[in-house]
C-alpha cells in the first residue's frame, strides 16, 4: 500500500498510459468505443499504479476490451470471466480487477459464475455491456432481449422473458449495482469511479448500442426527443425526479412505486421518494432497477451501494488469524503433526 | 500367504490347517506370520472405520509395514442392516514391504448378517470369521436377504467361524455404568477391536490413551470404551476355538519418522510442499466430487500455510479461478474426478494456449458419466491425454501408490511451474482412500522448484518469448513494473503474443506447444524395469496398480518365472528410454483397470511392438491370482 501512495504522488498518469498499440476492431459507431474512452479516462485518476490494473473478459464483442487497454489483461473463454477475475483477486487482493462482459457472456453462458461472484462479494468491478443481442455471432437473441423481438433465432419474435441485470444482481445479494449509458460519457466516467470506490462486487450495466444487430435498442432513453421522459438520473440523498420540466417524480405508494406529477393532486416534492443507495434492505432498490418504459423512466446512476465484507478480504483475514493461532508454521511441521512413530 | 510358526519351526500353513492343528493348544502358543489381511465389516453406523484406524495405529506401533483400504457404502445412510449399508475397512500388514491393502482377507469381523453377506467374496477359504452372533436373528437375516441362518446352513463350512455374542457381552460389560442402550451398543465395535488386538498380541494401552484424548470432555465415554475394549480382549483369551494368537514381526523399515497417510491427504500435502519449495502461494479452485473431495477439504484446513482454497460454484469455475490465480503468480491447482475433468476440458485448453502453470488432479473413478462414483478405475487416461478441442498437449503423470500421491503432486507442480505447462496428475479412488505407511521426508530434501519468473522492467520481455532449452515462456506477474501484457485464448503470434490469425504462425505455435511438452522428457528419469531386462514376458502397467503388479511379478520371479515389470509413472511425455526398453522383450502385456487405454497409447506411440492386454472393468482392483494366471498362460504360449 505504501508503494501505491508513493507511485501516485510521483507520477500523474494520463489516458495515454492506458492506450494499447492494438488496432481497435469494433464496428464504427459501436457503443464500445465510447466505453473504452471512458475507462481510459477513469484509470489514470483512481490513484492506482498502472501495473496493478488487470482487465479481464470472456468472449464476445465487448470481451476484446483487454487488448485495447495497456494493462495486465486476460481475454478468457466464454462466460468464465467472473471465475477468472475471482481467482485473480483472491490470489492477489492488491490488484484492481475490471471484468468486461456482455449480456450473453455474463447472463447466459456465464450466469452461474456471475451470480456466485456477486453473492460472494469478491472485490471486482464488472462492466456489463448490455446491447440486448448476441453481436459477435451476428444477431441472436440474448437473455436481455425484450420479449417479442425478432432476431435470427427468434424469427417470429422471442417468447422468452428477459432478465433485468439489476434485479438479477440484487437478487443474488449484490451490494453494488449502477446503470449508465454509452451515449453519456460524463455519466459513465462518474459511475465507473463510484464502482471502483465501492469495496465488493460492483456491477455497472452499460446500456450499449449495437449499430448492426440491435441498433436503437435503447433509443427511447437515448434519443434527444424521448430521453427526458424515459430516463431518470438518480443520486444518493436526492429525490427521484425526472421529465423535461423536472416535474415528475417517483412516489412509494404502499409497497409499489408510482409516477406522480409534482403540483398535481396536491403532490409536492416532499412526497417524492428520496434515493438512499446505502439502504441495506433491497426492496426499493429492486423496484428502482426494474423501472422500464413506458410506465416508468429507466433509472441511471448508482442504485445500490451497501457495504459488506468482501470474499477476498475475509480469506486474507482468516489466513492471517490461522497463521497466528496454528502450531503448524511450515510443511515440516505439518508432516510431523498428529500420529507419527519413529523407527530407530 | 506364508505363516511362520515359532512353535514348530518354519513351516507353511494356511489358516484352515492351522486352526485344526492348534484347536486344542493353549493360548500361550504364538504363531508368527509373514503378512495378514484383516477386514472389519459392519453397518455404516457401527464405527468400523474408527475400529480399523485404531487397529492401524496399533499396527504402526508394532512396527509393521501396512496398507489400508476403507470400503464405504455409496449411500450416506443406507437402510440399517442391509447389504447396501455395509461399511468395511481392510488392513494388510506384514514384516516385509506391503504394496497393497491386500486381496482376500485372512480374518473377517462381521458385526451383522449383512456385513457377512457383503464380504464373503472378499475372504480366503479357511479364513477366521468372527460374527456378532447376537445380530444373527430372523430380522437380521431378512434385512440382509438371507433365507436361512448362514452360520447353520453350511455356507460357512471350511471357514473358522467364531460366534461371539458381542452385543450382549458389551451390555454386560457396561451394566455398572447405567448407560442408555444406544450408547452401549455404539461401543460394541470396541469389543471386536479387543478381540482382534488379542489375536495379534497387541497392547491395548495405546488405544485406551486414544480414548482419553479423543473423549476428554466425557470421562464416562472414555471409561465405557476402555471397559468394552478390555472385555473383548479378555473374551478372546477364553476362546478355546481360537487356539493360538498371532504375531507379525516388525518390518525392517529404514530409520526415520513415519506416519500413516491416505492418497488424498498425501496429494494435498505434496502440493503444499511444492508451494513452500517454489515460494509460490498455493491456490486451489475446486468443486466437491467423489472421490477427490478430501483434497479440497484438507487444503481448506491449511490457511495456516497460506493456502487459498476456493470452493467454486462448479467444476468450470474451479479450474478457471485457478487459471486466474496462476496468471497472478500462484501455484494454481484444481482437483476433480472424471466427470469434472470433462467439464474442465475447455479451460484446460485455455491454460494450454496461455501457457500458464496449472496442476489438474484427477482422482479417477468408474465411468462413463456418473458411472461408479465410489469405485476405482483407470479410465480417464485418454481423456487426460487427448480430451480437448484443438491440438492441446499437456504433461500427464500418474501416482502409483497412496504415498506416491505426495511425490506425484509435488512433481506435477514442479514440472508445471518450471515448464509453464498445465499438468494432469492422475490418481484414483483406490489410492485416494487407501492409506499406507509414509516415511516422512524433510522439505529441504525435496527437489528445488524454480519457476521462470520475469524480473521487473526486463527490456527483453515479450509475452511469448521462450526459454531456448525448455521452450517454455516466462511468467510475468501482474503488479510487476514494466511487464504489462495481455494473454488469452485466441492464437498468439510467436514471440509478441499478439492475437494472430496467420496460417504459418498457427502451425508454428502448434508445433512449439507440442515440442515444449515432449522436451519435458529431458528432465525425467529413465523408465525402470523391475527384473531382467530381457525376460520372456514384460508386464506393463501404470498409475495406481503398482502395488499389485509388484506383488505378482516379485512372486513369479521368486518362482523362477521369466517376468519383468515396467510400471509407468510418466505418461506424457514417456521416459526417453521407453522404446529401447520395450524392444528387449518379445512378449508384452499391458494391464489396466479399463478397457485398454494405455495399450492404445502404446500401440500409437510404438506400433512396431506387439502388445497383449489384460483389462478388468468391474470397479475392482486386480487380484494377485488372476494376474498370475494370465501371465503364466502367456509364458506357456
Amino acid at each position: 500500500m505504501e508503494n501505491q501512495i508513493i507511485e501516485t504522488q510521483r507520477i500523474q498518469l494520463t489516458k495515454e498510459d492506458f492506450s494499447s498499440d492494438q488496432m481497435v476492431k469494433w464496428c464504427p459507431g459501436c457503443g464500445d468505443h465510447a466505453i473504452l474512452h471512458s475507462v481510459e479516462n477513469v484509470f489514470p485518476n483512481l490513484g492506482i499504479r498502472k501495473e496493478d490494473f488487470v482487465v479481464v473478459s470472456g468472449i464476445g464483442c465487448s470481451s476484446r476490451f483487454p487488448y485495447y487497454m495497456n494493462t495486465y489483461g486476460f481475454h478468457s473463454i466464454h462466460g468464465r470471466a467472473a471465475a477468472l477475475s475471482t481467482g485473480i483477486k483472491v490470489a492477489n487482493p492488491k490488484l484492481s480487477v475490471w471484468m468486461i462482459t456482455g449480456d450473453g457472456d455474463c447472463t447466459a453462458i456465464g450466469g452461474n459464475h456471475f451470480i456466485h461472484t456477486v453473492r460472494r462479494n469478491v472485490d471486482i468491478n464488472i462492466l456489463l455491456f448490455n446491447n440486448k443481442i448476441y453481436g459477435l455471432t451476428k444477431g441472436q437473441f440474448s437473455p436481455t432481449t425484450p420479449k417479442g423481438t425478432k432476431t435470427k433465432t427468434s424469427p417470429q419474435g422471442s417468447f422468452e422473458r428477459p432478465f433485468n441485470p439489476g434485479e438479477l444482481v440484487i437478487g443474488a445479494q449484490g451490494n453494488f449495482f449502477a446503470r449508465t449509458l454509452d451515449t453519456n460519457p460524463k455519466h459513465m466516467t462518474a459511475t465507473f469511479i463510484e464502482a471502483e470506490k465501492h469495496r465488493g462486487t460492483s456491477v455497472v450495466e452499460v446500456l450499449q448500442n449495437c449499430v448492426i444487430f440491435s441498433n436503437k435498442a435503447h433509443e427511447l432513453i437515448t434519443s434527444r426527443e424521448t430521453k427526458d421522459e424515459n430516463q431518470m438520473m438518480i443520486e444518493h440523498g436526492k429525490p427521484l425526479i425526472f421529465g423535461s420540466n423536472k416535474d415528475k417524480g417517483i412516489r412509494l405508494n404502499g409497497t409499489n412505486l408510482e409516477v406522480v406529477k409534482i403540483g398535481e393532486n396536491g403532490i409536492t416534492e416532499k412526497d417524492i421518494l428520496v434515493h438512499d443507495q446505502h439502504e441495506s434492505d433491497p426492496g426499493v432498490h429492486v423496484m428502482i432497477s426494474r423501472m422500464m418504459p413506458p410506465e416508468f423512466p429507466v433509472a441511471l446512476g448508482v442504485i445500490r451501494a451497501v457495504n459488506f465484507e468482501t470474499y477476498d478480504h475475509e480469506m486474507d483475514t482468516t489466513i492471517a488469524h490461522e497463521k497466528i493461532v496454528s502450531k503448524i508454521k511450515n510443511v515440516d511441521d505439518l508432516l510431523n503433526s498428529g500420529g507419527t512413530w519413529t523407527i530407530e | 500367504m506364508v505363516f511362520l510358526v515359532y512353535v514348530c519351526s518354519l513351516k507353511t500353513f494356511n489358516f484352515a490347517k492351522l486352526n485344526k492343528r492348534f484347536m486344542t493348544i493353549k493360548k500361550s502358543k504364538i504363531v508368527g506370520l509373514e503378512q495378514v489381511v484383516v477386514r472389519f465389516a459392519g453397518d455404516s453406523g457401527d464405527g468400523m472405520q474408527l475400529t480399523g484406524s485404531l487397529f492401524s495405529d496399533s499396527t504402526a506401533f508394532a512396527g509393521n509395514d501396512f496398507a489400508t483400504f476403507p470400503d464405504y457404502p455409496a449411500e450416506i445412510r443406507a437402510p440399517q442392516g442391509t447389504v447396501a449399508g455395509v461399511s468395511g475397512f481392510q488392513i494388510h500388514f506384514g514384516r516385509k514391504t506391503v504394496y497393497t491393502s491386500g486381496d482376500l482377507a485372512d480374518v473377517l469381523i462381521a458385526m451383522n448378517p449383512a456385513s457377512l453377506k457383503a464380504n464373503m467374496k472378499w475372504i480366503k477359504k479357511g479364513a477366521i470369521v468372527i460374527v456378532d452372533i447376537d445380530t444373527f436373528t430372523e430380522k437380521g437375516f431378512e434385512k440382509a436377504g438371507y433365507s436361512t441362518d448362514p452360520t447353520l446352513d453350511g455356507s460357512l463350512d471350511g471357514y473358522n467361524l467364531i460366534k461371539a455374542p458381542i452385543s450382549n457381552l458389551t451390555k454386560d460389560a457396561l451394566t455398572s455404568l447405567n448407560l442408555d442402550n444406544k450408547t452401549v451398543l455404539k461401543s460394541k465395535n470396541m469389543f471386536s477391536l479387543g478381540i482382534i488386538m488379542y489375536m495379534f498380541n497387541r497392547e491395548i494401552d495405546l488405544v485406551s490413551k486414544y480414548f482419553e484424548t479423543k473423549f476428554k470432555a466425557n470421562p464416562l465415554v472414555v471409561e465405557a470404551n476402555k471397559m468394552v475394549l478390555a472385555a473383548g480382549f479378555n473374551y478372546a483369551d477364553t476362546l478355546e476355538v481360537l487356539g493360538s494368537t498371532f504375531k507379525v514381526e516388525p518390518a525392517p523399515l529404514a530409520k526415520g519418522i513415519y506416519r500413516n497417510i491416505t492418497g488424498n491427504v498425501a496429494t494435498a500435502w505434496g502440493l503444499m510442499a511444492a508451494s513452500e519449495r517454489s515460494g509460490r502461494e498455493l491456490f486451489l479452485g475446486s468443486y466437491p466430487i467423489t472421490p477427490a473431495t478430501e483434497i479440497l477439504q484438507e487444503l481448506a484446513k491449511h490457511k495456516d500455510l497460506s493456502v487459498k482454497a476456493f470452493q467454486a460454484e462448479d467444476e468450470i469455475a474451479g479450474i478457471v479461478s485457478a487459471i486466474g490465480a496462476s496468471f497472478t503468480g500462484s501455484l494454481a491447482v484444481t482437483t476433480t474426478s472424471g466427470p469434472g475433468l470433462s467439464l474442465k476440458s475447455e479451460a484446460i485448453g485455455l491454460a494450454v494456449m496461455t501457457e500458464l502453470p496449472l496442476v489438474i488432479v484427477d482422482v479417477q473413478r468408474g465411468g462413463p458419466s456418473t458411472g461408479l462414483p465410489t469405485k476405482s478405475e483407470q479410465s480417464d487416461l485418454l481423456q487426460a491425454l487427448f480430451g480437448r478441442n484443438g491440438d492441446a498437449p499437456v504433461i500427464v503423470i500418474a501416482a502409483q501408490s497412496s504415498v506416491d500421491c505426495f511425490y506425484g503432486a509435488f512433481e506435477a507442480a514442479k514440472l508445471s511451474l518450471e515448464h509453464m505447462t498445465p499438468t494432469i496428475l492422475l490418481t484414483d479412488g483406490s489410492l485416494a482412500n487407501g492409506s499406507e505407511v509414509f516415511k516422512i521426508p524433510r522439505v529441504s530434501d525435496l527437489p528445488t522448484i524454480n519457476p521462470p519468473i520475469v524480473q521487473a522492467n526486463d527490456p527483453n520481455y515479450k509475452p511469448y518469448r521462450r526459454d531456448p532449452e525448455k521452450l517454455s515462456r516466462f511468467w510475468a506477474i501482474p503488479g510487476t513494473d514494466g511487464l504489462r501484457h495481455r494473454i488469452g485464448g485466441l492464437e498468439k503470434e510467436d514471440g509478441s503474443g499478439n492475437v494472430s490469425h496467420d496460417p504459418m504462425n498457427h502451425q508454428r505455435m502448434t508445433l512449439l506447444r507440442e515440442e515444449k511438452v515432449m522436451r519435458v522428457a529431458n528432465y525425467l528419469p529413465d523408465q525402470i524395469i523391475y527384473g531382467d531386462e530381457n525376460a520372456e514376458l514384460l508386464v506393463v502397467s501404470w498409475g495406481g496398480t503398482y502395488g499389485v503388479m509388484r506383488t505378482v511379478v516379485e512372486k513369479m520371479q521368486k518362482q523362477g518365472k521369466s517376468v519383468s515389470l515396467a510400471h509407468f509413472r510418466y505418461i506424457m511425455p514417456l521416459p526417453k528410454n521407453t522404446e529401447k526398453v520395450l524392444s528387449n522383450f518379445k512378449k508384452i502385456v499391458v494391464c489396466e483397470i479399463n478397457n485398454g487405454q494405455f495399450v492404445k497409447y502404446m500401440r500409437m506411440s510404438f506400433p512396431q511392438f506387439k502388445y497383449e492386454q489384460y483389462n478388468k472393468i468391474q470397479g475392482l482392483p486386480f487380484m494377485v491370482a488372476e494376474l498370475e494366471e494370465k501371465f503364466n498362460a502367456l509364458l506357456k504360449h
